[in-house]
This record gives C-alpha cells, structure tokens and sequence, in this order.
C-alpha cells in the first residue's frame, strides 16, 4: 500500500497538491505514481516565470520504461521548481511528497477552487483501480 | 482470401475511408508484370539515361565510391535496412551504428549522434521540431529560414513542421555575395524566434559567415540549427566549433550512390544538454552483468514505441544500411581520405567555373567563397541550353529559375573528385558551341 499523507490533496492523475498559504501551491507526483514508474532517470521541471493552465503538461518524469506528462492541478504562475531533480532524479523515488516535489505555484486570484481528491478519496481510486 | 472473410472486392476494404479523400489516381496502375518483364522494362528505362557526365550537385553529390564498400555491406550480416527488432541480440549492427555516431560527433564537433533518419530535408524538418522543444527561452514557434537554403529543404521542413504549426520567416540573401547578411538578421533583433537554419556551404555553394550569424542568433537566444554537407567538415571548421546547437544533413556523399534519389539518409547530431529532445535512435556502449562492454538502444523512453503520440518524432525512420555503407566508406577514407576527396572536389569546381567563364555570355554569380559549387549567369534563358547539353551527353547542372526567380537565367553547377581535366574541358566546349549555335539561331 502506498503512502497518502492525510494533509494533501490529489488528483486522479497521480499529482499532490499541498497548500502553502500566501496563495501558493508546492506540487508533485504520489508515491503510487513513482511507484508505477520505477527507478526515475530525469525529470524536466517547468522554468520559474512560466503560466501554467489547470490540465496542461507542465514536467516530464522519465524512467528506463516510460516518459509520463505531470499535468498541472491548477492555474497559475511558477515561482519555483526543483531543480535538483535534474542532477538527483532519484529524490523522487525516495520522497515523493518531501524532497521530491517539482514546482511551487502562485495560484490565479480568481481561480476557482478545483474539485481536488482528499487522501480517503484518492486511496479509494487507487483500491478501485486495483480491482 | 477475399472469399474467405466473406468480401467481394479489395475496395470493400476501404469502405470506411471516404469517398472525398480516396485517391483514384491509383486506378490507373497497370496489371502486374512478371520478373521477367519488370527486368526487360527497368533495363531499357535505365538505358535512357546512358552514361553522361554529371555536373549537377543541389543536394546529391556524385563521389567515387571505393568498392569494399557496397562489397562489404551488402554482405548477409549486415544487409538489412533496419536496426531489428531485439536490437540488443544483434550487438554487431549496434556496435556498427555506435562508430557511426561516433564519426558523425566527430565531423560535426557535436557531444551526440543519432543513429540517422531519413533523409537530409526531413531532418531539416526534424531539427525544426527539436529546436521547438529545446528552446525553452522561446514560445512563438517561429523559425528564420534563409533563402540561400537548399529550397526543397525550406519546402519540405513547411510540409511537416508547418502541420505542427510552426512559422517559417524567409531571409533574404545578398545578390553580390550570395549569402545572408549580418544585416539581413538584425532586422529581426529583439523578436521571439526559436531557431535559425544555417546551411553551410548554402544551397549557391557560398560559405556563409556562420560564426558571426550564429553569434547573433545566440544573443538573441535563437537556437542554431546548422545543414552541412559531411564531405566539406572535412576542410570547413565543425559546426559544433562555430555555434550549432543542431546539425543535421543529407549523408549520401559518404558513399551513397546517386540512384535516382534515393535511399538515401539523413544525419543529426546536437550537444548532450538537448539529447533527450533528439529524434530517432541513439545507440550507446555499456557493461553487461559481468562488467562485459557491449552495446544497447539508449533513451528509447522518448520514442514512439513508449510516448506514441507524445515521442519526439513519429517519422524517424533509421536508414540502417546507408549507414552501414557509409561507416565503411569513412573507415575506409579515415581523415585523410575525406580529406583529400572535398580538397579535390573544391578545386575541381574552381577549375569548372573558370572553364565555363570563358564561354561568351557566361559569368560567375557571386563573390563569395565556395565549396564545391557555384552559380553561373547566362545571358539567355537556361533551359534550352541544358537540352542542348543533354544531347551531347551533359547534365550541365540545375536551373535555378524555378525557385530565384530575380537572379535571371541561372545555373547552380558541380565538379567533384570524379571530374578530371578531359571532363571539364568537353563541358566547357560543348556550352561553347551550344551558346554559339543558339547565338547564330537567334539572329537568324
């Protein structure tokens, strides 16, 4: 069983959102998501500056077996990314939800709150999906 | 077969496609032929052409083919036009293609190689679509595309790269020198392009000034995507040491016959802060479990049999026996050899250029320094003349009139290694009774 810490938020794509206060979001991808992937070889972080739009492809994470999309939860700007992840991939594997995040979002003021999952509702995707 | 799945025609097949998008034209192929009959109609097609002396370059360059070449790859271990499937089982096609890439880094100066694609126009589009991805300090798409390249490059990476919308801005060339300016770019200063394609020699055959084009795309954070002829990396400095961020180009000089066009097969190469942006194949060499080197496909989470329709390329087609005849004529040419075929092509091409200069009515276009072609100036239209030519059994090279327009009847020629003095001198007196004769015709 994956970990899903009780203080974020998800989405049914596999990314964490964790509320920063001051209007701001830190983003990753789940434990269950790296899980999938297997040992990472290279992220691509989106570069600080960048708007991003609720939906879009904003980082790739890369394994020996697949390149995946990380879409973005939410409309916003890029105040920060992990840029560490270039050199050390492998930070992902070992704290997704820590030293593993990929970006910090300035949310738009009018955005709308999202129908993001709570960690019940996400550990009850994964069990459906499991079957 | 039809019978059996319960069909009536092959059409039937294709029902689902609809009528407006089907191509009738195909129903004007005829029955099918026998071997034998195949055989006797390629022959005496072939026989058309007969022998005659070649000075058309464009794109295709006519060069001595040592014959180890072909004898060598076409041998059963390596005759095969594809990396195969399981690539890792057959470790001397991929240790085959590893020395390629290795070869190519070293001509271009780049830090990675690909293991080729198609052809040198479709990675032109290629190495557009890369630099879209790459650019990371753009956003507009746009790409500046010089007019002095090879125009059924520009037309080709429009056909591709255009569908994914991408821009292409063309650049104007100067008419003295026939190269693009310094000043012809700084018009552009300050506006958001992704790339800018520098063909080098260009389309004309003129060597370009790339170090101060590339300097100046650089500053204004525009990503340089350099078309080289393999042959000239021999004399001209790698494009990896003036600037390129990409280069890519047509490799049929290295030992690649003309054949009508084709196969032939496309190279690219880039520096290793953009290799996961690069299409097609990279091979790379790595120690089994027992600390054993050997060779493996690499970076393959990118390509299209993972990512589908998110890969970095959808067409990257691997010309795998063109390279291997290409491996084997640079092998077998080392630095030297290479060396000594574009030094003798660059003179025979001046020696064509001051032949055919001393035909009334014959000038050279332009001022700049070439490699191993030019542009000649005539003063009547070109098409009659290359007839005429083609008749004594000379192609006398490429009507530029189609694509420039405003130089006038003009003619792009090429002499290479394969060229002796006896050649160039017929060339040369052939023109000279054709423009005579053509002269007294028009008086007349």
């Amino acid at each position: 069983m994956s970990n899903i810490p009780k203080d974020l938020q998800y989405t049914q794509s596999h990314e964490w959102i964790r509320r920063l206060g001051d209007g701001q979001v830190e983003i990753g991808i789940t434990d269950h998501a790296q899980g999938s992937l297997g040992d990472l070889v290279f992220v691509e972080v989106p570069d600080v500056g960048r708007r991003v739009k609720a939906g879009e492809s904003c980082a790739v994470v890369e394994s020996v077996k697949a390149a995946s999309d990380v879409y973005s939860p939410v409309n916003g700007k890029v105040t920060a990314s992990n840029t560490e992840l270039a050199s050390r991939p492998e930070l992902l594997n070992q704290d997704p939800y820590g030293a593993g995040w990929l970006m910090r979002v300035e949310l738009d003021a009018a955005a709308a709150a999202a129908p993001f999952l709570s960690a019940g509702d996400y550990a009850n995707t994964l069990a459906e999906a499991a079957g | 077969m039809l019978e059996t799945i319960g069909v009536q025609s092959i059409e039937a097949l294709f029902d689902e496609i609809p009528a407006a998008l089907k191509i009738t034209a195909l129903d004007a192929v005829p029955p099918a032929l026998s071997e034998m009959e195949v055989g006797r109609l390629l022959m005496e097609r072939a026989a058309r052409d007969g022998r005659p002396l070649n000075f058309i370059g464009a794109g295709a360059y006519e060069h001595h083919i040592p014959a180890p070449v072909w004898a060598i790859a076409t041998r059963g271990e390596f005759y095969s036009a594809y990396t195969p499937y399981q690539a890792e089982a057959s470790q001397g096609t991929l240790q085959l293609i590893y020395e390629y890439q290795s070869m190519m880094c070293g001509l271009t100066g780049m830090e990675v190689s690909n293991a080729s694609l198609y052809d040198g126009a479709s990675a032109l589009a290629e190495a557009c679509l890369m630099a879209v991805r790459a650019n990371r300090a753009s956003s507009s798409r746009r790409v500046l595309m010089p007019r002095a390249v090879n125009p059924t490059y520009a037309k080709v990476a429009a056909a591709i790269a255009g569908n994914q919308d991408i821009g292409f801005e063309p650049v104007d060339y100067d008419r003295e020198q026939g190269r693009t300016l310094l000043d012809a770019l700084q018009a552009y200063s300050g506006q958001d392009f992704t790339a800018l394609v520098l063909q080098q020699p260009n389309f004309f055959g003129n060597l370009e000034e790339v170090g101060a084009l590339s300097d100046w795309a650089h500053a204004n954070k525009i990503l340089v995507i350099a078309v080289v002829n393999p042959t000239s990396l021999a004399l001209l400095a790698p494009p990896g040491r003036w600037g390129a961020d990409i280069v890519c180009g047509e490799g049929q000089p290295l030992g690649i016959p003309l054949s009508s066009g084709g196969p032939y097969f496309g190279f690219m190469a880039t520096r290793m802060q953009y290799v996961r942006q690069m299409p097609g194949r990279i091979v790379g060499r790595t120690l089994d479990v027992e600390g054993r080197p050997g060779f493996s496909l690499t970076l393959q989470a990118r390509e299209q049999h993972i990512r589908r329709s998110k890969a970095t390329s959808n067409i990257c087609t691997n010309q795998g026996l063109m390279v291997t005849a290409a491996t084997i004529y640079l092998s077998l040419l080392g630095a030297e050899g290479l060396e000594r075929v574009a030094a003798a092509s660059m003179q025979r091409t001046d020696d064509l250029v001051t032949a055919l200069t001393r035909v009334k009515g014959v000038r050279a276009a332009f001022s700049a320094p070439r490699f191993h072609e030019a542009v000649l100036l005539l003063d009547r239209p070109v098409a009659p003349v290359l007839a005429a030519l083609a008749h004594r059994g000379i192609v006398g090279g490429l009507d530029l009139g189609g694509s420039f327009p405003e130089l006038g009847p003009a003619l792009l020629v090429c002499a290479t290694e394969t060229k002796l003095d006896t050649d160039i001198g017929a060339y040369a007196a052939a023109l000279s009774e054709v423009m005579t004769q053509s002269r007294a015709g028009a008086a007349a």
